[in-house]
């Protein structure tokens, strides 16, 4: 990067040190952080969402809806994570590739399956073998926001679903006794007022999903633990122009600040959000703030 | 979501112009001196001038992707790349799985790395990458064998006692002889058929190309050639 990196061998010290720190490698390291925030703030909203659908769903009056909702949430959480994580690149990805190979090779006669080879047309293939690497790389990205979202989205519903449950009775019969219909008393009453008693469940949630984002590498996705493991493996003489022992406890010492901090961070959002969303609500923490405003 | 699944699919489509001629070769890059991402973070190593040279031959556009070595048989075979490059042994358990070209290096021994050269490696923990011909070779010997998901942790574990000696490649564990007191024991494991490359057992037509390009590799020397310039294996 620098003009005095050129040659390495002859270098000491902190110019060293800037050398090294500013290899490609390292340049997609850093580049790696950003994949992973960039994951989490496109997931987090999409499971949100998810999992609002879900509650809702769950709590539906027609029948096939809360059936739906409900084995959503009970049969996500039921299972593994890591078993979901490697079943659904596979599985989406073939599922996708199959519905692609039934409308764009219409004459293709040999099976889909052969043996343990799963083989579609090369146009149904996806991304097609012929796309440059990055259009794979943005595929394995939305695959992972899909998966993450799937998973978070049930125990996000699971939380929703309580959470519309604890407002208050008193309150959903005072507004059925000025006469909204269910409708209007689910959008009006219900859903401003459960974000309260969601929010500790989800607040979990995110802490749990900001360290899962690990699982990427299982989708194909370089992330921030795969750079770390990899740039701190041993690097001999013959094959790297900065040559280094084991020092990988150095680079996960790295992600383990950079994942308090990052907790940490999230911890003073999610208690401001807190305080904002008690203010007025007949719960213990918003009658504290109606005490302290007296 | 919607945009994001549209605007995929309208760049998948728009690029399909030509196909069926970008191979998509996999490969670990994590065991130098055959395949490992260089300073710039490309792959680099014996078997990417290999990989290059060959796809020269067989004509094909060729792109590397890597993956961890734990999944690298099943993305394989559910088509997330064409082939496997990535000194795989050929073994007759693999090849139930999928196809393999002829060997482009001759069977070698495995070595073992550990800190005191009078192991003795029956009372002994073994360590070795996980479904590697080195693990299942220890297993069947009925000693003690530790499995890590990448080579470095295998040799790491002998670095901080976890395990009593690691056995992999000779190739791979010669660079890190005199490194923190890891001395090569003098027994060494005639296993495994020569390295070759992967195919899906359906891809007969692209593995008979990759054959044919690794046979004249053979036959000119050129294969030889970059055996000793990488120091990988003993030549042909």
């Amino acid at each position: 990067m620098f003009e005095y990196c050129a040659n390495p061998d002859s270098l000491e010290g902190l110019t060293w040190l800037s050398c090294y720190l500013t290899t490609g490698k390292h340049l997609s390291f850093y580049t790696s952080f950003g994949t992973v925030l960039l994951l989490l703030a496109i997931t987090a909203p999409v499971a949100l969402a998810f999992g609002f659908g879900g509650a809702a769903m769950a709590r539906s009056k027609v029948g096939p809806a809360r059936l739906f909702g409900k084995s959503y949430i009970s049969i996500v959480r039921g299972v593994p994570d890591i078993a979901f994580f490697m079943f659904f690149v596979i599985a989406l990805d073939q599922g996708f590739e199959y519905l692609r190979h039934q409308a764009m090779c219409p004459d293709w006669d040999q099976p889909i399956r052969q043996g343990n080879d799963f083989v579609v047309c090369s146009a149904a293939k996806l991304p097609l073998s012929t796309s440059p690497q990055w259009i794979h790389e943005v595929y394995g990205f939305f695959l992972a926001v899909l998966t993450f979202a799937i998973v978070f989205g049930a125990f996000a519903a699971n939380v929703i679903f309580g959470a519309m449950n604890s407002v208050p009775k008193a309150q959903i019969e005072t507004a059925w006794a000025y006469g909204m219909t269910t409708r209007q008393t689910f959008w009006r009453i219900i859903v401003p007022q459960m974000w309260v008693y969601a929010l500790p469940g989800l607040s979990n949630l995110w802490m749990v999903l900001i360290k899962a984002t690990p699982l990427l590498f299982l989708l194909g996705v370089e992330d921030i633990v795969y750079w770390a493991r990899e740039l701190g493996g041993t690097k001999h003489a013959r094959f790297t122009d900065y040559p280094h022992g084991d020092w990988r406890m150095w680079y996960f010492l790295a992600l383990l600040v950079f994942y308090l901090a990052f907790t940490k961070v999230s911890e003073v959002v999610l208690d401001k959000l807190m305080k904002r969303l008690s203010l007025g609500q007949a719960t213990a923490g918003g009658e504290a703030l109606r005490r302290a405003a007296q | 979501m919607k945009r994001l699944l549209g605007t995929a699919f309208a760049l998948t489509l728009s690029s399909g112009v030509a196909f069926a001629d970008t191979v998509r070769l996999g490969t670990e890059g994590a065991y130098a001196p055959w395949n490992f991402l260089n300073d710039n973070g490309e792959v680099a190593g014996f078997e990417r001038d290999l990989g290059d040279e060959l796809c020269k031959r067989a004509a094909v556009d060729c792109e590397w992707v890597t993956n961890d070595w734990d999944s690298i048989i099943p993305n394989l075979v559910s088509g997330n790349y064409d082939a496997i490059i990535a000194g795989m042994s050929i073994t007759e358990d693999r090849e139930k799985v999928i196809d393999f070209t002829q060997n482009y290096t001759p069977p070698d021994p495995s070595s073992y790395l550990a800190l005191s050269a009078d192991v003795d490696l029956a009372g002994a923990v073994v360590a070795a990458q996980a479904t590697t011909i080195q693990a299942a070779f220890v297993a069947g010997q009925g000693w003690t064998v530790v499995e890590f998901a990448t080579p470095e942790e295998s040799v790491a574990a002998v670095r901080n006692g976890e395990a009593d000696a690691v056995l992999a490649d000779k190739s791979f564990l010669d660079p890190f002889v005199g490194q923190d007191g890891l001395v090569m024991l003098s027994r060494m494991e005639q296993i495994g058929g020569g390295v070759g490359m992967g195919f899906r057992k359906s891809d007969t037509e692209l593995r008979a190309k990759f054959d044919k390009a690794i046979q004249s590799m053979k036959d000119d020397g050129s294969l030889n050639e970059l055996i000793a310039k990488w120091d990988v294996a003993t030549q042909f």
